[in-house]
């Protein structure tokens, strides 16, 4: 156990001292409690930095469950480091702006909400700096719980609760794929540990497992990654309180499929399978996302579509990285690294410029009640600053200079345009899709920045519309928006400053083993390249970006922007119902209620699970030897008793069954006597008349057997079943015979025969086993016979008054 | 001995499956009854019929029959015979307050 360890566990432990501190310390928010963890392990994380960026990496080992393979190992290097301390820096704040966005301490459940956040971030930290797959697939199902906890904040609300459960079942499903391939990965090395599988990476590439693993690792990636066609969960997760959208669905959770789809890229990037999925689902989703913003109304459902398209973007680029490994560096030169830069770049721009918007946003709604851009307007002039942070935001988004996004976004571009000079998997011909729908995204995505901004902050101030007399927000909500536009803007101007200290040893870590030994990426960015295609693109960008945007009014009455939900809602909406239904209709087909039936399936699940076993292992055995001679009047017995069992069923008189179940009971207990059985013959005479009698007594009161009234299926099904069920156990009894006969075993009752006069003194062994040797449970049997007995009694004597159903 | 044995075995069970699978509350109790037979005349074949004189130690033989699987079936019939007097005033008890012994009459409302 280590400090590292400790650090993971950290948010946890105050998870538990968070709701005695809510409890205790009334006078203080309970926020600023937390805050210091975060922060904490902020600053303790930069100081990892020096070292990571030298290319060195921190491992450190805690066993759990050594003999599965399982432990705690945790593993710091660029990428780790980097989602470390974007978790742990956007936390500080998003809990500073959670002080004041939730500041009325007595209405809202702090202590819940904290405690999922902590949960959340723990979790989180536990998902980057986890080398072990099961300990991260544990922590990956813990920020999916976490997230639909915090979805359903306001519980109260029902689209907050179909917000988390749709999230919850959406994460969760694609996280059981992830399980299913991470257990392919061990079966193909033996490891659980992700740097071991990486050192195994060329060998398991021919295993036929490769691509199923691959393909389910993926399903976890892109459900939590919001790709589409899973991305319909973030859109609902919007109902959140606005601090866990900015934190978890804006710059960290909806990450970590990034995250995994960057850290398994050493394993499956080689794949071209991977290249295409990875990239093609990438950049539709870019697509899909950036042309459903511009539909909505609502400021937040534009900024989840804007996340879902940025994800698809960036999701493209790692897809697009991938090809770098066909590529020997000392021939191309980093031609085709620009993609991976690219991802890494934006990863950190996206989560600055998307956050201080989510928290502006979180502002607009604060202030004047409504996130919805019909009835906004003006805000300009009544708030200045969150005016201002919002211009950085937005023209980071849109790409535009000198801000970070324009950065990243040309980047892309770059390398969009790289892979039209790929080689490889036919991208001669479909290489080129890459530069135009990034290009087409890119306009919807100036002009959804353009619409939100607008319908916002400029036109008309429409105080009619608002419930709320609007001012300017308290500095505590305004500070951590300012802390991160000034972030976009630092990034922006000085690109460089990440460059070396944590970019470059993040690729180093998704693209290991493509440099050779001690040699790091050169990452320089800068923002003049000259007049290239890029640049010419950009421009393109802003004008029919600009174009877009005017023509939305003209637009506003077409069907596809009335309507705002995501059409693929429809199939979750819809196999939610089915699956309902559908369970419902298979419940009541198999519990019908009539013990008949179950009692078929009892039968008929033994006789095929029986059945099954016997032809897979091949134990029929058919041996005809009979130890025992067959005397005639044995045969006379036999003939009579199979006679009379099978005449059982047909008879339709009471009297004649009884007389009939008695004799079958009498014949027994002659074939006892032949079958040198004394004790059980007397036992069974003893009790068969008794029941004779008792049978007698009862049937008095019973009705007449009446003729079954079965439809002829059905009395097919039934005699299908006794006929099996009696198949079964002759099958089994002569297997078990034959098998007896060919490999004889020394029964175990010597031991009663040699001892049952000196130890019990009793000549008649049966009874002294019985009564001595398991005298217990003899005396357990006249206990079951007793409570029996008592049943009978009260049930005989039992009057029920009233009009209880009985 | 044991093949013929071993057969008629086979038809009991049929048959007492067959029964526990009617409507009528008489014909399933006969069925247990007759599951019952079936299963103590299994164990007994399938220990080895005739093996040697009755397990008493009178008869000084030199062989016994099995006598562990005499005193598991001996204990069966006895609890065969308490839950078979059971099951029989359970559906005597059942008769009189629903006034049916048609298991498809007896079965619980349509939301259970």
């Amino acid at each position: 156990m280590s400090l590292l360890h400790l650090v993971i566990l950290a948010p946890f432990v105050l998870a538990i001292l968070v709701p005695f501190l809510y409890k205790y310390i009334r006078q203080v928010h309970t926020g600023w409690f937390v805050m210091i963890l975060p922060f904490t392990l902020f600053i303790y994380f930069l100081q990892f930095l020096p070292n990571i960026s030298r290319g060195e990496t921190i491992h450190e080992q805690l066993p759990w469950i050594p003999s599965l393979g399982i432990n705690f190992d945790v593993y710091v290097d660029g990428l780790g480091l980097l989602f470390g301390l974007l978790i742990t820096g956007i936390g500080t704040l998003v809990v500073l702006y959670s002080i004041y966005y939730l500041y009325n301490k007595k209405k809202e459940s702090l202590h819940n909400f904290y405690v999922y956040l902590l949960m959340f971030m723990g979790a989180m930290l536990g998902v980057v700096f986890s080398d072990n797959l099961m300990t991260l697939y544990i922590f990956w199902e813990l920020t999916s719980l976490a997230s639909s906890l915090l979805i359903a904040y306001w519980f109260h609300k029902e689209r907050s609760r179909y917000g988390a459960q749709k999230s919850m079942l959406i994460t969760v499903s694609g996280g059981f794929a992830m399980l299913a391939g991470f257990s392919l990965l061990y079966v193909m090395t033996g490891t659980f540990s992700i740097r071991e599988i990486i050192a195994q990476a060329d060998v398991i590439v021919t295993n036929p497992l490769f691509i199923p693993a691959m393909l389910f690792v993926l399903a976890g990636a892109f459900t939590k990654s919001a790709q589409f066609p899973f991305h319909i969960w973030l859109p609902d997760a919007m109902e959140a309180p606005t601090p866990v959208s900015a934190y978890l669905h804006s710059a960290t959770m909806v990450k970590a499929g990034i995250y995994l789809v960057a850290r398994l890229t050493p394993v499956f990037g080689i794949a071209p399978q991977w290249f295409w999925i990875v990239s093609g689902f990438g950049i539709f989703t870019l697509l899909w996302g950036s042309v459903s913003a511009i539909r909505q109304k609502d400021l937040k459902a534009i900024l989840a579509f804007s996340t879902i398209s940025q994800l698809g973007l960036i999701m493209a680029l790692l897809g697009l990285g991938s090809a770098a490994f066909h590529y020997d560096v000392a021939a191309v030169g980093t031609l085709y690294y620009t993609a991976t830069l690219a991802a890494v770049f934006h990863l950190i721009n996206h989560a600055t410029f998307k956050g201080s918007l989510f928290m502006i946003v979180g502002i607009v709604d604060h202030e004047t009640g409504t996130r919805d851009i019909r009835k906004l307007g003006g805000l300009m002039a009544i708030m200045p600053i969150t005016f201002t942070v919002a211009l950085i935001g937005t023209l980071s988004m849109a790409g535009v200079p000198p801000f970070n996004g324009f950065l990243s976004k040309e980047m892309f571009f770059t390398a969009a345009l790289n892979a039209t000079t790929m080689d490889i998997f036919n991208m001669q011909t479909l290489g080129i899709l890459f530069p135009v729908i990034a290009w087409i995204a890119s306009i919807f995505t100036f002009a959804y920045c353009m619409l939100m901004f607008s319908r916002t902050f400029l036109g008309k101030f429409k105080p009619e519309k608002l419930e709320k007399e609007v001012h300017e927000a308290p500095i505590g909500l305004l500070i951590p928006p300012i802390v991160l536009a000034s972030l976009v803007v630092i990034f922006g101007l000085f690109p460089n400053l990440l460059a070396y200290s944590i970019i470059e040893p993040t690729m180093a870590s998704i693209l290991p083993n493509v440099l050779a030994e001690g040699d790091r990426f050169y990452v320089n960015i800068y923002h003049w390249h000259g007049f290239n295609t890029e640049l010419f693109m950009t421009i393109g960008v802003v004008i029919f970006g600009a174009l877009v945007f005017l023509n939305l009014k003209k637009w506003a009455e077409a069907t596809f922007f009335l309507k705002e939900r995501d059409p693929l809602n429809w199939v979750y909406d819809n196999s939610l119902v089915w699956l309902v239904s559908g369970s419902i209709k298979v419940t009541n087909m198999q519990m019908t209620g009539l013990l008949r039936d179950y009692f078929v399936f009892m039968c008929v699940f033994i006789v095929g699970l029986m059945g099954y076993t016997m032809i897979k292992y091949n134990i029929f055995a058919i041996d005809l030897v009979n130890v025992a001679e067959v005397s005639p009047y044995i045969f006379i017995l036999v003939i009579v008793l199979l006679a009379t069992t099978v005449l059982l069923p047909f008879i339709s008189h009471r009297i004649t069954a009884i007389v009939a179940t008695g004799v079958i009971g009498f014949l027994i207990a002659l074939l006892f006597v032949v079958f040198r059985a004394p004790d059980l013959a007397l036992t069974q005479l003893l009790v068969e008349t008794v029941m004779v009698v008792l049978f007698l007594l009862a049937f008095y009161h019973l009705p007449e057997l009446r003729k079954e009234k079965f439809t002829p299926r059905f009395k097919l099904t039934n005699l299908i079943v006794s006929i099996g069920v009696g198949l079964v156990v002759t099958v089994t009894a002569l297997s078990a015979h034959a098998f007896s006969h060919a490999n004889p075993i020394d029964p175990i009752s010597d031991y009663f025969i040699k001892n049952s006069y000196d130890l019990a003194g009793g000549k008649n062994i049966v009874n002294v086993i019985l009564v001595d040797f398991r005298g217990l449970d003899t005396m357990l049997e006249v206990l079951v016979l007793a409570i029996a007995a008592l049943g009978i009694v009260v049930l005989i004597k039992l009057r029920m008054t009233g009009e209880e159903d009985v | 001995m044991e093949i013929l044995m071993i057969l008629v075995i086979g038809v009991i069970f049929t048959v007492s499956t067959y029964l526990i699978l009617t409507k009528s509350l008489l014909r399933v109790v006969i069925g247990v009854i007759m599951l019952g037979h079936g299963a103590h005349l299994l164990l007994l074949t399938l220990s080895g019929l005739k093996q040697g004189a009755p397990p008493l130690l009178g008869e000084e033989a030199a062989a016994y029959a099995d006598p562990l699987p005499q005193a598991l079936i001996l204990t069966a019939i006895v609890i065969s015979f308490g839950v078979t007097a059971f099951l029989l005033v359970l559906a005597y008890r059942t008769y009189k307050v629903h006034k049916t012994d048609d298991l498809d009459q007896l079965r619980g409302s349509a939301d259970e």
